[in-house]
């Protein structure tokens, strides 16, 4: 295999592990921070337990998160040198800005929300959380302001000299035509992510009949938030789908398999499979849908990838099943979520065992509907890094300008070959399938071992120790913590090892 | 063709986050040398639990640093990071077994488990810190810089190890663990502080003994190292402050003042960055091929508009990291003491 397919692959291997973790931190995170905000409320032991064990996971998920994170931001260098070249100039300043803003308030903050837990204030402990929340939120802005400047390009030109993008307003390269379409309906991906992961360690639970209370409080919380999420993700889905017809038009010929545009209006398959050598779709088709949902109307046809020059055309298998894959799970969430959220109100949820497991499995949809999304997205972006401008021929053609291929983003080839790569990839392999193991083993292990019960009933006055604010109330914990050393110690002897 | 002051601010800059990033990651890396040190499983949590709440932030430093290299020197970030693929990939594995070690070490009471994480989060912290030294040293010596800007070919790892580069990383090895445990003597208590002591002096000593030996062959083999002075005789005046750093910390200790040992091994940290950054200066990359090769300030940088915004950027947000980096060493201090949060 040559470079280009190494280094692809690569790519897409690790930025796909490392899309596992984030959109976990980023809906826990929100979830978090209602949940200590309502103990902060009313005083309830049980938000707390609840705020510590979803905290424990979203350490380790954390840790993974951040493990995986760095190997992103070298491999911009390592492997894709010339494109690193081309966009350093509009590139570099969000992913710097990321860091500044985000990574060190994140990891800052994380450490109060998981190991502050007696040192601060319960108000500085939640002040804590919702600094973690915002950052891993800051993180997804700065890094999808990135990618969809690569999908739509605005706010820069091209330095013919060197040959390379340099930036000419900034506001206009972070509100490009897609950043906030795209950020919006990828943090509303997360959101849902991280409900259906909580409802489904929570519906084990009241499957097995464990921490009942703990569950049920928490499979409400994320039912509620998963519910609304879910709903808003159609609207979001439409806007981004148009977004998508308007400035990528051949990737929507991709996602909907329209290989040649049809005289009237086009239809959408639901579900189907693609045959690229004969050009034909096999499935169930809905005629003028496509065209409804794109243009509101019922007349103006589609461009198929019939109207782009062979050598502009994305693959269109990967695209189409990802693409429809996520649709399905969109439906299939809001499905899911509004019985459940039907039966709550009837007042027999948690009795309805098989929809218990249903959720218990969810999770794993939530989890693919978010890595289809971007496989659909990045590959339907092919062949191109950086997305050309996209021009409309008076013959209903289309011809792409600028831009740049993703061929000619990689490395000086003298320099990175490809037994290089494919030594990297093998070990990258190797490692991720080992820390995976090891993620969902220990995983698994603060899931059996589940929160710890409240232990002293709340105290009169609402929020426990210290209700004040600020740092005079750190510092009397501290002191009183100095009273508490011998105890913790002999907490710790009897724990050690239990986590 | 001329520095703006611009370029001048961010390779300043870029400086300053590699000496945040040394001083900073270097004492929980140092943490990570001495832990075979340890003798039982308690001791090892206290280690690690020491840097349990900062070593994340620690390390984001470096993330910051090269997304700055990367947005206001793309060139200086693309030809390093591919010439020295496989240095960095091998840098990557470490970054990445180090985090999830601590994370996931005492998570399960098995001692197979254990052992193994232990020896994960020591080896990856040793061949980190000697990685990086290896790469400063390269970077003196200069590397295979061809005139297209990139290296003239792929630089296998072994050929990264000439004796000088060799040399800086093990003085790099040293000067951690030392960091490493005067920072350790601040947050342990007992018997294992005792031994924490005895650490101290000994890794100063590995550390004097290699600083002169690092030192003699810079001056000796690596014009670079020393023609900057004659252009900047001012910066005489960090060598001297250095050494004297490097006097005051055996003075500190012997005084019983840790606080002043740790800021002063921090401060000798921060020297050593400098007098990188100047022997390299005006270049990022020296080509070892023709001078002419050489990646200088000018050639690599983004557009003034860039370095600008940036600029802009890093003004609004420096001050909110410095806060809240400062709110948490505060809340962090003091002695480690281990309870159920703990890792
Ligand atoms: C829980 C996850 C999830 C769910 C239920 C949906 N999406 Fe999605 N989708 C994503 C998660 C996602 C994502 C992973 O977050 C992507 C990748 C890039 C992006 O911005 O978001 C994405 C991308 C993405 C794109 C491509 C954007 C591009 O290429 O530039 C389109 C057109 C849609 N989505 C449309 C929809 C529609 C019509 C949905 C129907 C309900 C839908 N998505 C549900
Ligand atoms: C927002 C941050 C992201 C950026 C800046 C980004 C950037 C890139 C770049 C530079 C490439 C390599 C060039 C190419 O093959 O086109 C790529 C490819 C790819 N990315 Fe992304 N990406 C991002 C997010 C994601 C996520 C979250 C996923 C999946 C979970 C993803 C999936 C892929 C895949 C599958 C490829 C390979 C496509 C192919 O080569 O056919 N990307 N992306
Ligand atoms: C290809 C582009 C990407 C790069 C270069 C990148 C870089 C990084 C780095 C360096 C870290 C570690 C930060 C630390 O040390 O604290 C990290 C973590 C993180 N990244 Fe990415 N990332 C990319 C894609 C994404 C995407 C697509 C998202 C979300 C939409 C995302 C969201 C996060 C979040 C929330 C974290 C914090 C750790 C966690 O929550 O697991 N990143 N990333």
């Amino acid at each position: 295999m040559n470079v280009e397919t190494l280094s692809r692959i690569q790519f897409a291997m690790t930025i796909m592990f490392h899309y596992l973790f984030p959109p976990l931190s980023i809906g826990l995170g929100v979830l978090m921070v209602f949940m200590e905000g309502t103990y902060l409320r009313t005083g309830d032991r049980q938000y707390h337990a609840m705020t510590k064990f979803w905290s424990r996971i979203f350490a380790a998920n954390f840790a993974m998160g951040v493990a995986t994170g760095i190997v992103m931001e070298f491999q911009f260098g390592t492997n894709w040198a010339n494109y690193a070249r081309y966009v350093g100039d509009v590139f570099g300043s969000a992913l710097a800005a990321e860091g500044i803003f985000a990574f060190f308030l994140e990891s800052g903050f994380l450490a109060v929300l998981v190991f502050g837990w007696d040192r601060v204030s319960p108000k500085m402990h939640f002040f804590a959380t919702c600094m973690v929340s915002l950052g891993s939120i800051f993180s997804a802005i700065w890094i999808i302001v990135a990618n969809s400047w690569m999908q739509t390009p605005a706010g820069h030109m091209i330095d013919p000299v060197q040959n390379r993008a340099v930036i000419t307003d900034f506001w206009a390269l972070v509100f490009n035509p897609s950043s906030m379409i795209r950020l919006f309906h990828t943090l509303m991906a997360a959101f849902i992510l991280g409900s259906f992961f909580v409802m489904s360690i929570t519906a084990f639970y009241v499957l097995r009949n464990r921490h009942l209370d703990f569950a049920k409080k928490s499979f409400t919380i994320a039912l509620v938030f998963g519910t609304i999420c879910s709903l808003v993700m159609m609207f979001s889905g439409d806007l981004q789908a148009r977004e998508v017809g308007f400035h990528q038009p051949v990737k929507l010929a991709a996602f909907e398999g329209v290989f040649k545009t049809e005289p009237g209006p086009t239809g959408m398959y639901l579900f189907g499979w693609p045959n690229t050598t004969n050009e034909t779709v096999a499935g169930l088709k809905v005629p003028y849908l496509l065209t409804f949902l794109m243009y509101r109307d019922f007349k103006t046809p589609i461009s198929g990838l019939d109207r782009f020059q062979p050598e502009d055309r994305p693959p269109v298998k990967i695209p189409f099943l990802t693409y429809h894959l996520m649709i399905g799970l969109g439906g299939f969430f809001v499905a899911v979520t509004l019985l459940a959220s039907f039966l709550l109100w009837r007042g027999t949820l948690f009795q309805t065992r098989w929809l218990m497991w249903v959720f218990v499995f969810a999770v794993l949809g939530a989890y693919a509907a978010n890595q289809a999304g971007w496989v659909s997205a990045e590959v339907g972006r092919q062949p191109f890094v950086v997305y050309p401008k996209v021009v409309q021929r008076a013959d209903g053609n289309f011809d792409m300008i600028g831009g740049m291929r993703t061929v000619d983003g990689l490395s000086n080839r003298k320099v990175v070959v490809a037994d290089q790569v494919l030594a990297s990839i093998v070990l990258f392999t190797l490692v991720y399938v080992l820390l995976f193991a090891v993620f969902v083993f220990v995983l698994n292990t603060k899931i059996q071992h589940g929160p710890d019960e409240p232990k002293q009933p709340a105290p009169e006055g609402g929020t426990g120790r210290g209700g004040g604010t600020g740092f005079l109330d750190a510092a009397a914990t501290l002191v009183d913590r100095q009273g508490q050393t011998l105890a913790s110690n002999e907490n710790e002897n009897r724990t050690e090892g239990s986590h | 063709m001329e520095i703006t002051a611009l370029q001048l601010f961010w390779y300043v800059l870029l400086g300053v986050l590699l000496a945040g990033y040394a001083i900073l990651d270097g004492f929980d890396l140092g943490v990570g040398i001495l832990h075979p040190l340890a003798r039982d499983d308690r001791e090892r949590r206290v280690m690690m639990n020491s840097i349990g709440p900062l070593w994340d932030g620690n390390e984001v430093w470096l993330v910051v640093f090269g997304g700055a290299l990367f947005a206001a020197f793309p060139k200086a970030y693309a030809a390093s990071f591919s010439g020295l693929y496989l240095a960095f990939m091998l840098l990557l594995f470490c970054l990445i077994f180090r985090g999830v070690s601590m994370e996931f070490r005492s998570k399960r009471p098995e001692k197979l488990w254990r052992r193994l994480w232990d020896a994960a989060f020591f080896v990856s912290s040793t061949l980190a810190t000697f990685l990086f030294g290896v790469a400063v040293g390269n970077s003196m010596h200069g590397l295979p810089l061809a005139a297209d800007g990139d290296f003239a070919d792929s630089v296998r790892l072994v050929q990264m190890l000439h004796p000088f580069p060799v040399c800086v990383g093990l003085f790099a090895v040293t000067a951690f663990a030392m960091h490493g445990a005067i920072y350790l003597n601040l947050k342990t208590e007992g018997e294992l502080h005792r031994r924490v002591r005895r650490w101290m002096w000994a890794s100063f000593f590995c550390f004097l003994a290699m600083y002169m030996v690092v030192t003699a062959y810079a001056v000796f083999t690596i014009p670079r190292a020393t023609a900057s002075f004659r252009h900047y005789p001012w910066a005489w005046v960090i060598v001297a402050l250095n050494i004297l750093a490097i006097a005051n910390i055996p003075r500190s200790l012997y005084l019983g003042r840790p606080l002043r040992a740790f800021l002063t091994s921090a401060c000798v940290i921060a020297a050593f960055t400098f007098l990188f950054g100047l022997a390299l200066f005006p270049n990022l990359i020296v080509s070892s091929i023709s001078p002419d090769h050489d990646l200088s300030i000018p050639k690599a940088a983004s557009t003034e508009k860039t370095l600008g915004i940036m600029a802009i950027i890093a003004a609004m947000g420096i001050p909110f990291v410095l806060a809240y980096t400062a709110v948490i060493y505060w809340v962090f201090r003091g002695k480690v003491v281990l309870h159920e949060d703990s890792y």
